[in-house]
């Protein structure tokens, strides 16, 4: 054994609340986040994400609350990405309990952050979001993945392996690439997309967006070569267990830490 | 013995990097009364000391001489009291890093930390199980249970190595000497096995405090 994949549950969080975006436009409230991560932790999740989505800035202090709490209440790793724009920003979340923090339009704006943050807490809390979609028009970058920002609705004009690898390179140490054709979808990952990532880097690449079953989350590991795999809806509404989960990506020959 | 009067102390030293919060928690959960301090009195009367760490170890290292934590680490190794390092704690505890040369560790382990073999991801960032290679304090009922690990580098395989994990070939996980003991993964973050883990060093802190001292 030298490699096993992780399955990670993601929780949007609004003003301390999880909330799941179903194509950006009906929220549906499902419950205390510590709650959730809880349920999670015991389930056999081996990490957590959460993603402040919270607009208002009175209320951004919510999710240092849900981090404190559930750093109390949990022991497994978690992230938090959303509204990170400085070392203040992670310092504030790591200090409160966070494993790792997450960057993404904030770093396609000043990329100088990744090192930043890197170089103040260690790559191991320096996670780069990248946001992608395919692109075919006479603007789309190289590989035809371009990196959007502002919650994919905001083009950039960067190549998506372009830009992962210099993330890596300012000092990221990990990448967590959504595809934001999938994102919603459940049609499953964009394997080429995830497989033409992980060929450019050298550090962990989370897959995201676009899980609807169990098989998306062995392909993303067996196809398109990730080392972990990310997943929202399927867990939230008790559709799937992460138990059940990591057993049938057992059974499709992928190594997970036993529930 | 006076593990019944009260929970051992343990003194989780605060030298002001990243999310040393997660450690005390963890340990607190293990039964420990776990204080996050930098106080020299309550490190002094600490029945055990512990030392996290995250990021690079040249930073740690900086971080801990500024607070002036180092030469209390190494006393507090030193004087038999029982002693946990973890993550870069573990590293910080060697010679040196090929992370940060030129830049001399605690010394508590005559042992260089070594970059992880190329071949695979770095960081390993992941859970992976740990066999144990000797007899072990921390891993008593746990061979073979899976934590989490993140790092690039890990210490030099050495004779005081007890534990290690499969990562492109054995890697350093748990080491002990004595009372002076250290993991490279988190247990603070590896669920109910990490918990145990960490219940087997409270265990042990409870049963080398000298007769008398509550």
């Amino acid at each position: 054994m030298t490699t096993a994949a992780r399955v990670i549950p993601c929780l949007d969080v609004d003003a301390g609340r999880v909330v799941k975006g179903v194509n950006f436009v009906d929220l549906v409230d499902a419950g205390d986040p510590v709650e959730l991560a809880a349920r999670y932790d015991l389930e056999g999740a081996d990490e957590l994400v959460f993603l402040d989505i919270t607009a208002s800035s009175d209320q951004r202090d919510t999710i240092v609350d849900v981090v404190r709490r559930t750093a109390e209440e949990v022991m497994i790793p978690f992230m938090i990405g959303g509204g990170i724009r400085s070392v203040d920003d992670a310092r504030r979340l790591l200090r409160a309990g966070a494993d790792k923090t997450s960057i993404n339009t904030a770093a396609v704006k000043r990329p100088e952050l990744i090192a930043e943050i890197s170089a103040e807490f260690g790559a191991q809390c320096t996670v780069v979001s990248i946001d992608a979609r395919r692109s075919t028009d006479a603007h789309a970058p190289k590989s035809g993945f371009e990196v959007y920002t502002h919650g994919g609705r905001t083009r950039t004009g960067i190549d998506a392996l372009e830009w992962a690898a210099e993330c890596e390179r300012l000092g990221a140490g990990e990448i967590m690439l959504t595809s934001m054709d999938r994102d919603g979808t459940r049609d499953g990952f964009d394997i080429e997309m995830t497989k033409a990532v992980n060929a450019v880097i050298g550090v962990p690449l989370i897959a995201s967006g676009g899980v609807g079953g169990l098989d998306h989350l062995a392909e993303g590991v067996l196809d398109g070569g990730a080392d972990a795999v990310l997943a929202a809806s399927i867990f939230h509404f008790g559709e799937y267990s992460v138990a059940e989960a990591k057993a049938h990506m057992a059974s499709r020959g992928v190594t997970v830490r036993p529930v | 013995m006076s593990s019944e009067a009260r929970p051992p102390l343990l003194a989780v030293l605060d030298y002001g990097i990243g999310n040393l919060r997660s450690a005390q928690k963890g340990l607190q959960k293990a039964g420990a009364d776990a204080q996050l301090t930098a106080d020299l009195d309550l490190i002094a009367a600490a029945d055990a000391v512990v030392l996290p760490g995250v990021g690079a170890f040249g930073r740690c290292m900086e971080e801990l001489h500024s607070t002036g934590l180092a030469s209390v680490a190494i006393e507090a190794a030193d004087s038999g009291r029982p002693f946990l390092g973890i993550c870069v704690g573990m590293q910080l505890m060697c010679a040196g890093s090929e992370e940060s040369p030129g830049m001399p560790g605690l010394g508590i382990f005559d042992v260089p930390v070594e970059l992880l073999p190329p071949g695979l991801k770095r960081p390993q960032m992941q859970w992976n199980p740990v066999t144990a290679t000797g007899p072990s304090v921390l891993l008593d009922g746990l061979d073979g249970d899976w934590f989490y690990f993140v790092h690039s580098y890990a210490v030099a395989p050495n004779p005081d190595i007890v534990g290690v994990c499969d990562y492109g070939g054995p890697v350093s996980a748990v080491i002990e000497r004595g009372n002076v003991m250290a993991t490279q993964f988190h247990p603070e973050k590896s669920g109910a096995a990490g918990l145990r883990l960490l219940q087997n060093f409270v265990a042990h802190v409870a049963s080398s405090v000298p007769e008398g001292a509550a």
